[in-house]
């Protein structure tokens, strides 16, 4: 008989390596999968690294893609810190773009940095304010912030929607629904080819760092997730904490939607997000909630997704290949947690005689 | 007698991870017997009586029942042995009936014959001499109400081994006494019962024999005629301890410090959960709480420390009136009082950060600027873990790993490093072995000395009686009487926190 018994939490680095373990049996366990639709593994892994790391293009397509995962990742983590269940990301990037469109449009005459500056200020402003819908709601009524929130990512979809098929619609797109592009003032800079979202990135990631480690809102935070109760005990403010945490965690993903917007689509349109919010909450959640592990945590997510992109184009397999291997890698990862905390004992089943 | 012991458990070995439950330990009941469990917390009893009813299984050691080896996979193959377990905390569903609940999880027919059934319950209840009103709902019984329920429920399914896990922690002396009546009447029945407690006059009381458990081994097995609470003590603990709780003798302060006036707390139902609580609270005494369970003791501590809101009266701390501040403002007055919560994990610290962000919970606001100042609080944490005497690896341990009787130092140790003027504990040493508690009481006592004003909300009468200066008896939310310990006896306390005044008495005497 096989019985579940729990075991004493083993060292850090006993249990990094037991997750290490995990993908490389999660690889493992996608080859075979590979190899049943008759594909050789080893090759479909060589053109993923092939077609994420091994040409300066690749590389930037890559980093692009790592950033609004990384940002929207640390927005995530803020709010699961204080166990705020935000799956809002998707939703809170829309606004935040849309926020971000809506200077770049108005004010278009502005110096470049300034303008910049404002469109990232209101990107996040927007995004913040996306997420304090639910938070107010959770304090004021206690609804599910985690219906709310991912009921929200959908409005704020269709809203941009609706701007690209209505309002917002280029006229000079010959009937092509998509709005107009930005003017150059409103396109972020490149620095080392890469657009100057990575320093942003890195910047943001160490400061989300501190705030955790280092500063008494972290801290609060940190004590409201462990306990409300506690946090009221203490005299800290509940309501306050909330919405402050909530502002910063909306903020982010309002800037990687900023940033999305400005460098990448250098427009807005309802494509713009594509489910990286949702990533994101795996990301966040598989980095442990710490900042700096997001970053290496998006960017190895970030190469299967470039690397599925390549080997569709360059092999013709369907990129739904690399979803696969991503979604064997989570299983696999997520479920080595288990074995972390527990073991599987097996019991010699001795049927002992009961006539009391 | 059979030369056979009815239930003999031995070599029995089990560990949760690398900690070690229970190291080959043996014992054995008679029929007819009450074998007394006696260990500190964390000695391994719980273990050894949920492997024999069937909650966990044995890593190695073997269980036999009237001389033949069993095996128990679940409660059920327990229970269909003979072997009945009455929890600390009773498993009862509260809007059901006695009835209801003691034939719940019975499947051996498909329709409740309620007549027949109520005939086989009250032929159970009058065998072993128990009382119970099966048509009254388990929320409108009292603790002893409930517990009879729970025996009465084991004995219906056909035990003939009775297991009771600490069953007076939660009863008033009068109940305790009505409980051991049933216990020695079962015992004239022929059960087997082992009876699972802390409590030494009550081992001395009412068992025939005591297994004594200290960190997961037998120590020794004694019978209770041949040996006296001293020794048991010493076989418990390891070592000689004193059993006297000393009554360190202090001037009081000429005014209270703590003066509350009529306070009133309802709940979200309109409910009064306290009425008219008065009292004055003076430096360097100790003032005692007592009353049974759920008397509104919780709410007394959480309204004066404003963590919940009072309908009405007032709370005067050195002639401030503070109630309807919260915590956040009483700690920015710079009042210093200190509330030391009995949910230790849930309200007064927090569970999975280590102690150096525990020892500044209180006081990281002090500091301005928007970093919290974790130099000074490793400075305070070390402190604190020296003066008390904490067992830790380190003070960058995580709380909840450490053992109840050092967290408890944590949260105690943090509320008296702000020195407090007043300093406001409820249920202390719960859940705390011999040796700390009794760290526990010199820690009172030593801010007692000093001045401090403390109010004690206890459950033990013993520790009550012998610590506090005034003890104050609630019930259902009043203030039945504040006694002087030395001119009443325990008794006196029991009645007046199940709700008799004396006067009630007198008046029923002439009835």
């Amino acid at each position: 008989m096989l019985t579940i018994v729990s075991k004493t939490e083993p060292s850090a680095l006993k249990g990094n390596l037991m997750r290490v373990a995990a993908v490389i049996i999660a690889l493992a366990a996608s080859a075979i999968v590979m190899a049943f639709m008759g594909y050789n593994p080893f090759v479909i892994y060589g053109k993923i690294i092939e077609g994420s790391l091994l040409s300066a293009y690749r590389l930037t397509e890559t980093i692009n893609k790592t950033i609004p995962l990384t940002v929207l990742a640390l927005g995530v983590a803020v709010a699961f810190r204080m166990k705020f269940w935000n799956i809002g990301a998707e939703g809170q990037m829309m606004m935040g773009a849309y926020g971000a469109a809506l200077i770049g449009f108005q004010f278009s005459y502005l110096p470049k940095p300034l303008l910049l500056i404002l469109m990232f200020l209101v990107g996040a402003l927007f995004g913040g304010l996306w997420a304090l819908i639910p938070a107010l709601l959770k304090t004021k009524f206690s609804t599910s912030e985690t219906l709310v929130t991912l009921m929200l990512n959908y409005i704020a979809i269709k809203w941009v929607s609706y701007l690209q098929y209505g309002p917002w619609k280029d006229p000079k797109a010959v009937g092509f629904p998509k709005i107009a592009n930005f003017s150059d003032n409103a396109i972020l800079p490149k620095v080392f080819g890469v657009h100057i979202g990575w320093i942003i990135t890195i910047f943001l990631a160490v400061l989300i760092y501190a705030l955790f480690k280092k500063t008494k809102l972290g801290y609060e935070i940190g004590v409201l997730g462990e306990s409300e109760t506690t946090a009221r005990y203490a005299g800290m403010s509940v309501a306050k904490i909330t919405i402050t945490a909530v502002l910063i965690s909306g903020g982010l993903c309002g800037c990687a939607g900023m940033m999305q917007a400005s460098a990448i689509e250098t427009s807005l349109s309802d494509q713009l997000s594509n489910g990286i919010g949702f990533t994101a909450v795996i990301v966040s959640w598989l980095a442990k909630l710490n900042p700096l592990t997001v970053i290496i945590v998006s960017f190895l997510f970030s190469m299967l997704m470039q690397g599925g992109n390549y080997i569709q184009s360059a092999m013709k397999i369907p990129s739904t290949m690399s979803a696969i291997l991503q979604g064997i890698i989570i299983f696999f990862v997520l479920g080595c947690e288990f074995f972390v905390r527990y073991k599987f004992v097996y019991k010699k089943k001795n049927n002992g005689k009961e006539n009391a | 007698m059979s030369d056979h012991p009815y239930i003999e458990l031995k070599n029995i070995c089990k560990s949760f991870g690398t900690v070690a439950a229970n190291r080959n330990i043996s014992l054995t009941v008679n029929k007819g017997e009450i074998l007394a469990l006696l260990g500190e917390n964390g000695s391994g009893k719980s273990t050894l009586v949920n492997m024999l009813s069937g909650i966990y299984s044995p890593d190695s050691g073997s269980i036999f029942i009237d001389g033949n080896e069993v095996m128990f996979h679940s409660p059920k193959d327990a229970i269909k042995a003979g072997i009945g377990m009455v929890h600390q905390h009773f498993k009862l569903v509260d809007i059901l009936t006695a009835q209801e609940n003691i034939i719940i999880g019975n499947k051996n027919a498909s329709f409740i014959k309620s007549k027949e059934l109520s005939q086989k319950i009250n032929e159970v209840a009058e065998k072993f001499q128990l009382s119970v009103n099966n048509d009254k709902k388990i929320y409108n019984m009292s603790v002893g109400e409930q517990q009879t329920v729970e025996i009465i429920k084991v004995l219906y399914r056909g035990a003939n081994v009775l297991i009771l896990d600490e069953p007076t922690a939660v009863l008033t002396p009068q109940e305790t006494k009505t409980l051991f009546d049933i216990l020695k009447n079962m015992k004239k029945q022929g059960c087997a019962i082992i009876i699972i407690t802390h409590k030494l006059n009550e081992v001395m009381e009412i068992s025939d024999r005591v297994t004594v458990l200290r960190k997961g081994q037998s120590i020794a097995t004694v019978n209770t005629s041949e040996t006296n609470p001293r020794e048991l003590t010493e076989m418990m603990v390891g070592a000689a301890v004193s059993l006297e709780i000393k009554r360190t003798e202090t001037e009081k302060s000429s005014s209270p410090l703590l003066s509350v006036k009529g306070l009133e707390v309802t709940d979200s139902e309109n409910i009064k959960i306290l009425k008219e609580i008065s009292f004055n609270l003076f430096g360097g005494e100790i003032l005692g709480v007592a009353g049974i369970a759920g008397s509104g003791q919780k709410e007394l501590c959480e309204s004066i420390a404003g963590l919940i809101k009072a309908s009405s009266g007032n709370v005067l701390f050195m002639g401030d009136n503070i109630l309807g501040l919260n915590p956040g403002d009483i700690i920015k007055k710079g009042i210093s009082m200190s509330f030391v919560p009995e949910d230790r994990l849930g309200m007064g610290l927090v569970a999975g950060m280590d102690i150096v962000d525990n020892v500044v919970l209180k006081s990281y606001k002090q500091k301005k600027g928007m970093f919290v100042d974790r130099v000074y609080g490793k400075e305070l944490a070390e402190n604190i873990v020296k003066r008390f005497e904490i067992s830790t690896p380190s003070v960058n341990h995580t709380v909840k790993k450490l053992s109840g009787g050092n967290i408890q130092k944590v949260l105690l140790g943090r509320e008296i490093s702000l020195n407090p003027k007043v300093l406001i504990t409820a249920y202390p040493v719960r859940g705390l072995d011999i040796g700390a508690s009794y760290n526990i009481y010199d820690v009172l006592n030593e801010q007692k000395q000093k001045g401090v004003a403390i109010l004690f909300i206890g459950e033990d009468l013993d520790v009550l009686m012998e610590l506090c200066d005034r003890i104050m008896i609630i019930n259902n939310g009043q203030i039945m009487d504040i006694v002087n310990p030395d001119s009443v006896t325990k008794e006196d306390i029991g009645l007046l926190m199940l709700g008799h005044k004396k006067e009630e008495d007198s008046n029923a005497d002439n009835c």
